[in-house]
């Protein structure tokens, strides 16, 4: 398969700053585990101080724990935290073999001291996830299991507003066509425009050809989802800063919907070169084995790319912030903001680069699927 | 681990959300927006292909009117020969039918004048010997009525003689 095009449209420069990123990830990153480990040495003194530390003062300073607020952010949680001890309750779905489905308000675990009576069960809230409480007031790991949770998590809420976002600008920018047939765009129509315009012109039509038409819908709507919501899980306040792209589960969905689109709409060459690849015959047990692991691999690559990119982003901020904390000291907060400031501008770049990426190599995996010729 | 396994919750309601949004969006936004910049884009390649065929067209045009001016000029110098001649022609035929008309009322002129003079000539000669008779015989009869005189004269006459 030739991809050599892709290297040769527009954005070329755009890939170059993406390799320049990914050199600077990895520095960055070594630098970070080095932080890391002072940090955890730093903990340890502090904490070997506090034991060494007269019992007197054992009115118990919260230890900060730099990982444990990091992976809280980074994960999906009940209730939605926006500041202090201020939160929203989030609206809890769950489905039960016994009890069936279950509506309730997070807000009834207060944070998981409380627990909840539903109509068969108690529920439990252990760290972010609902257990079933058993019988010997301990959670039931096995009757855990087999809870469906369909919670509109912070998560969901988050992918919810960034919906609510896209659906308003774009139905907006649609009428504002309808109004102004054939004039030049306007507004928020100018802004747009280029911008569904290089989705059309530097990623559908190289990579797909001609039949791209079919295919702009998915393009441009996977484009926008993504990016508004990398943009809005960089704003640090609501209803910003949920990790939404940066979840496997969104996007295992994503590049699930590619992978259907990519093998719904491939053609017998498609078919003819995983299953009957041109090399000779004794090869085509070997081939079609990576073949058809290419087939999983290529939205695979995608899921855990995104994936990685964005939660990769968000430790980084968090851990820049957390020094501050970690130091116990307003000197570094300048640093850690310069810092962040550099990051935050890094990874508005990386939130359209990786909408960009995702879009540009869905539109790969079916150009080569429609393919017609070999 | 946990951060990498995908929960049923988030993958139902992504898939749910993400779809119905590719459905509103296909419906509501795309379709409408593509059309119109496709239907855009045509309307500016249309009218910058006119524009090349109007550019074409007076190309075209002037060329055709620099032929047309080239054709009139051409036709005007020919003409303006044509007059020319056609004067020098008619000026010339003019003077040389002048010329002979002029020479034929000369001689006719002429002759006039000579048959004029010679009636006058002639009518003279009449006159004068008429004229002269009448003299004559008043001379005479004058003369001849003074016979002294008379004798003078051949007196005087004869005198004359005698001297020669």
């Amino acid at each position: 398969m030739d991809c050599s095009h892709v290297f040769e449209f527009k954005v070329k420069r755009l890939i170059v700053v993406f390799a320049l990123f990914l050199a600077f990830l990895s520095v960055s990153s070594r630098v970070f585990a080095q932080a890391d480990t002072s940090v955890v040495s730093a903990d340890t003194a502090v904490t070997a101080a506090h034991a060494e530390g007269a019992h007197g003062a054992g009115h118990g300073e919260e230890k900060f724990e730099p990982t444990k607020v990091i992976m809280e952010h980074i994960a999906d949680s009940h209730v939605w935290h926006l500041w202090g001890h201020l939160s929203i309750p989030l609206p809890v779905i769950l489905y039960t073999p016994d009890a069936g489905l279950e509506f309730f308000s997070s807000g009834n675990f207060h944070h998981g001291e409380h627990d909840y009576t539903g109509s068969k069960n108690i529920y439990r809230l252990v760290n972010d996830k609902i257990k079933i409480v058993g019988a010997d007031g301990q959670a039931d790991e096995a009757a855990s299991s087999k809870i469906l949770d369909f919670s509109i998590t912070k998560n969901v809420a988050a992918m919810f507003v960034a919906i609510a976002v896209i659906l308003i600008i774009f139905i907006s920018v649609a009428g504002a066509y309808k109004k102004r047939v054939g004039k030049a765009p306007k507004g928020l129509q100018s802004f747009v425009e280029p911008i569904i315009l290089f989705v059309r012109d530097d990623i559908a039509k190289p990579n797909i050809g001609h039949k791209h038409a079919k295919f702009m819908p998915y393009l441009l709507t996977v484009f926008f989802f993504i990016w508004i919501n990398n943009v809005l899980g960089l704003i640090p306040i609501f209803p910003g800063g949920a990790n939404v792209t940066g979840n496997i589960s969104l996007t295992f969905v994503l590049s699930l919907f590619t992978m259907i689109i990519v093998n719904i709409n491939g053609n017998k060459y498609y078919w003819k070169h995983i299953f009957l690849p041109n090399v000779p015959f004794w090869l085509w047990p070997l081939m079609v084995v990576v073949e058809v692991v290419g087939v999983i691999s290529k939205p695979f690559a995608l899921m855990v790319r995104l994936f990685a990119n964005i939660t990769a982003g968000h430790i980084i901020v968090l851990s820049l912030i957390s020094l501050i904390f970690i130091f116990k000291t307003l000197a570094i907060a300048p640093v850690s903001v310069a810092f962040v400031l550099f990051m935050d501008v890094l990874e508005l770049l990386v939130a359209f680069l990786q909408a960009f990426i995702f879009t540009l190599l869905t539109a790969l995996f079916i150009g080569m699927a429609v393919e017609e010729h070999h | 681990m946990e951060l990498v396994t995908p929960t049923i919750g988030l993958v139902f309601w992504t898939a749910v959300a993400f779809v119905c949004l590719l459905i509103l969006l296909k419906k509501f936004a795309w379709k409408p927006i593509l059309a119109a910049i496709h239907e855009r884009e045509q309307s500016i390649d249309e009218a910058l292909n006119k524009a090349e065929l109007a550019k074409h067209e007076m190309a075209r045009l002037t060329a055709q009117n620099e032929e047309l001016m080239k054709d009139a000029r051409a036709e005007r110098d020919h003409i303006l020969k044509e007059a020319k001649a056609l004067k020098d022609s008619i000026v010339h035929e003019a003077k040389t039918q002048a010329h002979t008309e002029g020479a034929k009322l000369i001689e006719k002129a002429k002759i006039e004048i000579e048959n004029q003079k010679k009636a006058a000539l002639a009518e003279l000669k009449s006159q004068v010997s008429t004229l002269s008779l009448e003299i004559a015989e008043r001379v005479l009869r004058s003369q001849l009525e003074d016979k002294a005189k008379q004798q003078d004269l051949v007196a005087n006459l004869l005198k004359d003689v005698e001297l020669n």
